[in-house]
């Protein structure tokens, strides 16, 4: 379980790294949710791995910590991805208005050479 | 009383100086009679505040600022502080009346005295400063408004040139100070000058003295114009004289001199103080006197004339003994008296003659007899003739500058020094007055008829000229008990017995006088001539200390600020990405490298399922990576893929609230990116060339950055896994999310009430976000090859208009529209989704954020089924009113707790029965849910909305002229 999540952030973060260092701003889109995807992993696996402790309190009034997965990883990460969702909007509609200015799709707004 | 008083004076020249920037542009009356009733008000509030210290006592008041860093709003005002306060509005009052008369209508009046007034006020907080870091702020300021002073005239290249040395060379100086008083803060423990002064020996036997010692040094001698530093006053002589007179005279350059005394009961008394500070101010009082004799500008040679007397004053603070240090606060007084007036009087000439050439001007005695005398008057001051006031100090420094203080050879050279400065003093006030005033008017015309000023503009050369007069007659009537007063503040109960007698007898001092003005006499009858022709100094001329200040500004500034940026910087995003991320890597290799990473602990089951499920998702990963270069579609559907699989992983480690907002956040960013995609250039594999080997390196370059970005995450990540949990706050949240936040869904508590503040902050960006992109897109212009219609609907249009039973965009309509029936019908059921993931938020998985995204999906599926237009005619959304409301909701909610007394967002909660629902917990945190929900839904649909718009906003602009962007109104805003 361990093994194959941080391999999963692993494999994310570096699709992610490869396209953000591409020439074109498709890829930049593409590479930067991936990378959201690692971090909101990552983040979230900073209170360790637990299956069916969902942090919802049960009726029965004995709440012990123990018994619930980590609740702050969680709300950190359920802000980070409506943000996230806002920054590859901007982004997105950065690119597209740099690409209708200077009619190319290169990051640096012209081709390289 | 005493202390409004204090905060009047200080505090009225800011006013008035911004009070002077709303008065008309030509406003010369108003202005010079603000600027002059501002300092008359300081003056008369100064000379109230006398009984107060002359008693010895001071006059000091507290206000906290950050207590916690030691700083504080403390002005105090002690005899020392009170004569520098009298000295600066007193001098500052005859400037402001001189001013009126030099200042040409021409110039900008009200810049003047807003910088005037602000300088004054700094110079002010200087001198009244109970703080050490409070009197480094303002000491910066001074440098500041002089820097701005100085360019007044900022369309001169002398005065740009001459305001930028200063300012380089006494802010640098401002900066060690402040880190010189840091570390007396840090030996001391507090930034309170009270406490600094009471604590001498704890600082000088502290190891950091000579630290602290020479940091603020560097302070004191930049601003005075010490030697090594000297150089920038010469050049700030293209400031306007009133200027020169007020700042390099009697304030600014006393700044230096005036810390020096404040801090000498706790600095002075050491080898390293009287080595460096008699070194500095022997070097200035002899250089700067004998470079002051072969200036051949009038106002050139009163600024090496000033360097030479700061440098007296330093090499009397040196000495380290009492007397001293009377003679340099006396010293500083006289100074400032007869300085600031051969200043004015320097302007006078220029005005009146109008040139400040000394080998242009002669015989103007005749023209101007009144200032002429004036001149001849504080001259002699200058020079140190008996029966004035520079005579009385000089005394009393030849009469120290005999005492053996240290056995050094430095204290053995200190008299002939002194003679030897005192000499070139005597001949350059003689040049002074005779290349100006006597022999025959020049052959050649002055460029203006020469005559004498109005009364009022000689008025302040006189009123200072008769007070050095009044001062070097009866000194111990006139100023002796305010000297008194200021020596006993610095000095306690060290001070000396003095006289302040112009007749002390046959002493070894008077000797020295005389031969000091013997030889200065002589010297000019010999050299006088030679000193007239002279283009600049022999030998110590070749020393510029501004050659080399230049030098150094333009290699650090420009050579090697260009040799960086060649070096490392890029325009290119690529190669900034490249150091980003290897620098990233860096940071999180270096601890790693550090500590170690440790991969033994417990690890779980391994789950085949898991494992499958995650198979997958890094197979869409690196394939949607592969991809994105031309297969667009293609890698947004891999993207997705792997956005689900994240999903189900949230799912499976017992996240269910991200579950649901990353599967409403992967369809609204799906469709946003397809709406984006529309966009995008044409590109195929088939229509690029070959790469070369070059771009085959860089690729190789970027593969393994991202490798081995890849491999160090893996790593990190699964050490992190197996250790086991450190102690966390979530057992805070677990426990008090009932009690004190009224929710069972202990993430959805955390949101609205244990972090609102952090969600209020979140919130903002989200709305910010969304209203920048629709200003982005208000004035959209797409590129050439993308205004034409797509493909596919070029070609179903031509379907629809070859036949002419088909409407346009009938085959369009038909595709879609059993899903568009479908997405329709849907609408309400979204909208009770949304409702019932809201209310259900804070008990159970779901809340404000996952609603407002289903709510916004909602929307947006109308807006595909049935086309903009046919949604936009039928349902007006005023997504930038929902944002603003959803705001103003959550802000209200958090204020309302304020009202009652909690701080900000602090939430209520209660249950209460709803017909039909039920029984329902209500908490005031439902409430900034609720803003929530409908800032999301607004920031959501606008966003979307904006981009789906270009569709049609492109077809208006296709119509009209070549694609031109036309301005529109957009109905939905």
């Amino acid at each position: 379980m361990e093994l194959t999540l941080a391999l999963a952030i692993g494999v994310l973060t570096g699709s992610g790294v490869w396209l953000v260092l591409r020439p074109r701003t498709y890829q930049l889109v593409i590479g930067l949710s991936l990378l959201s995807y690692a971090v909101n992993l990552f983040i979230l696996s900073m209170g360790r791995l637990r299956g069916a402790a969902a942090p919802v309190l049960g009726a029965d009034g004995n709440w012990n910590p123990a018994d619930y997965a980590d609740p702050l990883p969680q709300a950190l990460v359920l802000t980070a991805i409506v943000i996230g969702f806002a920054t590859t909007a901007l982004l997105l509609v950065v690119l597209l208005v740099a690409r209708g200015l200077t009619r190319s799709d290169h990051v640096d707004g012209r081709e390289s050479r | 009383m005493e202390f409004y008083a204090l905060l009047l004076i200080i505090g009225l020249p800011f006013l008035a100086g911004m009070t002077a920037v709303l008065l008309p542009s030509d406003s010369r009356a108003p202005a010079t009679w603000l600027a002059g009733l501002t300092t008359a008000a300081c003056l008369a509030s100064t000379i109230w505040l006398y009984p107060a210290v002359s008693s010895g006592g001071a006059v000091r008041h507290r206000i906290e600022w950050v207590p916690s860093l030691g700083l504080d709003f403390t002005l105090r005002m002690d005899g020392f502080a009170w004569i520098f306060t009298f000295l600066i509005t007193g001098i500052g009052l005859l400037v402001v009346i001189y001013t009126r008369y030099y200042i040409s209508p021409e110039d900008p009046v009200r810049r003047f005295y807003l910088f005037f007034l602000g300088f004054m006020g700094s110079m002010l907080g200087v001198v009244l400063s109970g703080n050490l870091i409070l009197l480094v702020v303002f000491w910066e300021l001074t440098s500041i408004f002089s820097f701005l002073l100085i360019g007044y005239w900022h369309h001169n290249q002398a005065a740009r040139d001459g305001a930028r040395m200063a300012l380089t060379i006494t802010a640098m100086g401002g900066l060690a100070l402040l880190a010189g008083v840091l570390v007396v803060g840090h030996i001391v423990g507090s930034y309170d000058l009270e406490v600094v002064l009471a604590s001498g020996d704890t600082i000088r036997d502290h190891p950091l003295y000579v630290t602290a010692l020479l940091l603020i040094l560097l302070g004191a001698l930049t601003k005075s114009a010490q030697f090594p530093f000297h150089f920038w006053l010469p050049n700030a002589m293209a400031a306007p004289t009133p200027v020169s007179a007020f700042l390099h005279s009697a304030t600014l350059v006393k700044a230096g001199v005036f810390l020096l005394a404040r801090l000498w009961p706790v600095l002075s008394g050491t080898p390293e103080w009287f080595t460096i500070l008699g070194l500095a101010g022997m070097a200035s009082l002899v250089l700067g006197a004998y470079l002051a004799m072969f200036q051949q500008d009038l106002k050139g040679l009163l600024a090496y004339s000033t360097i030479s007397h700061l440098g007296l004053i330093t090499l009397l603070l040196s000495l380290g003994s009492p007397l001293a240090a009377v003679a340099a606060i006396f010293h500083m007084l006289n100074h400032a008296t007869f300085k600031a007036s051969l200043f004015m009087a320097a302007g006078i000439i220029d005005h009146e003659a109008g040139t400040r050439d000394l080998r242009r001007l002669s015989g103007l005695f005749r023209y101007m007899p009144i200032t002429g005398t004036l001149v001849m008057v504080a001259s002699a001051a200058m020079a140190g003739v008996p029966l004035l006031n520079g005579f009385l100090s000089k005394e009393m420094f030849f009469a120290e500058a005999i005492e053996t203080h240290a056995d050094s050879w430095v204290d053995t050279i200190a008299p002939y020094a002194a003679v030897l400065g005192s000499a070139l003093a005597v001949t350059y006030s003689i040049r002074l007055i005779h290349s100006i005033f006597l022999g025959a008017p020049p052959p050649e015309s002055f460029p203006r008829e020469p005559h004498e000023p109005p009364f009022w503009m000689r008025f302040p050369v006189g009123f200072l000229v008769i007070a050095c007069l009044v001062v070097g007659i009866f000194p111990g009537l006139t100023i002796g008990p305010f000297l008194h007063v200021a020596v006993s503040s610095v000095l306690g109960a060290e001070t000396p017995e003095y006289s302040l007698a112009v007749w002390h007898g046959f002493t070894l001092a008077l000797g020295m006088s005389v031969i000091a003005l013997i030889a200065g006499t002589l010297l000019y009858l010999v050299a006088g001539d030679y000193l007239e022709r002279s283009e600049s100094a022999p030998i110590f001329g070749r020393i510029q200390g501004q050659r080399l200040f230049e030098r150094a500004t333009v290699a650090v500034s420009w050579r090697w600020a260009r040799l960086i940026e060649e070096v490392l910087g890029t325009r290119r995003l690529q190669p900034q990405m490249r150091l980003l991320v290897a620098a990233a890597i860096a940071a999180g290799a270096i601890p790693v490298v550090a500590s170690g990473l440790g991969f033994a602990g417990s690890v779980g089951e391994f789950d085949f399922a898991f494992a499958g499920l995650w198979c997958v998702g890094m197979v869409c990963a690196v394939a949607a990576a592969h991809q994105a270069k031309f297969h667009r579609l293609a890698a947004l559907a891999l993207l997705g893929g792997t956005g689900l699989v994240t999903c189900v992983t949230f799912v499976w480690l017992s996240a269910p609230d991200l579950a649901a907002t990353q599967l409403v956040v992967e369809i609204v960013t799906t469709v946003l990116i397809l709406l984006g995609l529309r966009w995008l250039p044409k590109r195929s594999e088939s229509l690029v060339d070959p790469e070369g080997l070059a771009a085959r390196m860089r690729r190789l370059r970027d593969l393994s950055l991202a490798v081995v970005a890849g491999v160090g995450m893996t790593a990190l990540s699964y050490a992190v896994l197996v250790s086991a949990a450190p102690e966390s706050i979530a057992d805070f949240f677990v426990e008090k999310a009932y009690s004190e936040g009224g929710g069972r869904n202990v993430v959805n508590v955390i949101l609205v009430d244990f972090r609102g503040f952090d969600t209020m902050g979140e919130i903002t960006v989200l709305g910010i976000v969304a209203v920048t992109i629709f200003a982005l897109l208000r004035r959209f212009r797409p590129a050439p090859d993308t205004i034409e219609r797509p493909e596919q609907q070029r070609i179903q249009r031509s379907y629809d208009e070859a036949d002419p039973d088909r409407e346009a965009g009938a085959t369009a309509a038909e595709y879609l529209y059993v899903p568009s029936v479908i997405m329709q019908w849907m609408f309400p059921v979204v909208i009770v989704l949304a409702a019932y993931l809201f209310l259900r938020g804070h008990d159970a998985p779901g809340g404000g954020f996952v609603a407002g995204v289903a709510m916004a999906a909602g929307f947006i599926l109308q807006y595909m089924a049935a086309g903009t237009i046919w949604v936009e005619d039928r349902l007006r959304i005023l997504p930038v009113l929902w944002i603003g409301g959803g705001l103003l909701i959550a802000a209200l909610c958090g204020t309302a707790s304020v009202l009652l007394g909690d701080p900000f967002l602090t939430s209520y909660f209660r249950y209460v029965d709803l017909p039909i629902l039920g029984k329902m917990p209500l908490a005031s945190a439902t409430v900034f849910d609720l803003g929530v929900f409908t800032l999301v839904v607004g920031a959501t649909v606008l966003i979307l909305i904006a981009i789906a718009h270009q569709s049609i906003r492109r077809l208006r602009a296709a119509r009209l002229e070549g694609g031109r962007q036309v301005e529109e109104q957009q109905q939905w805003s």
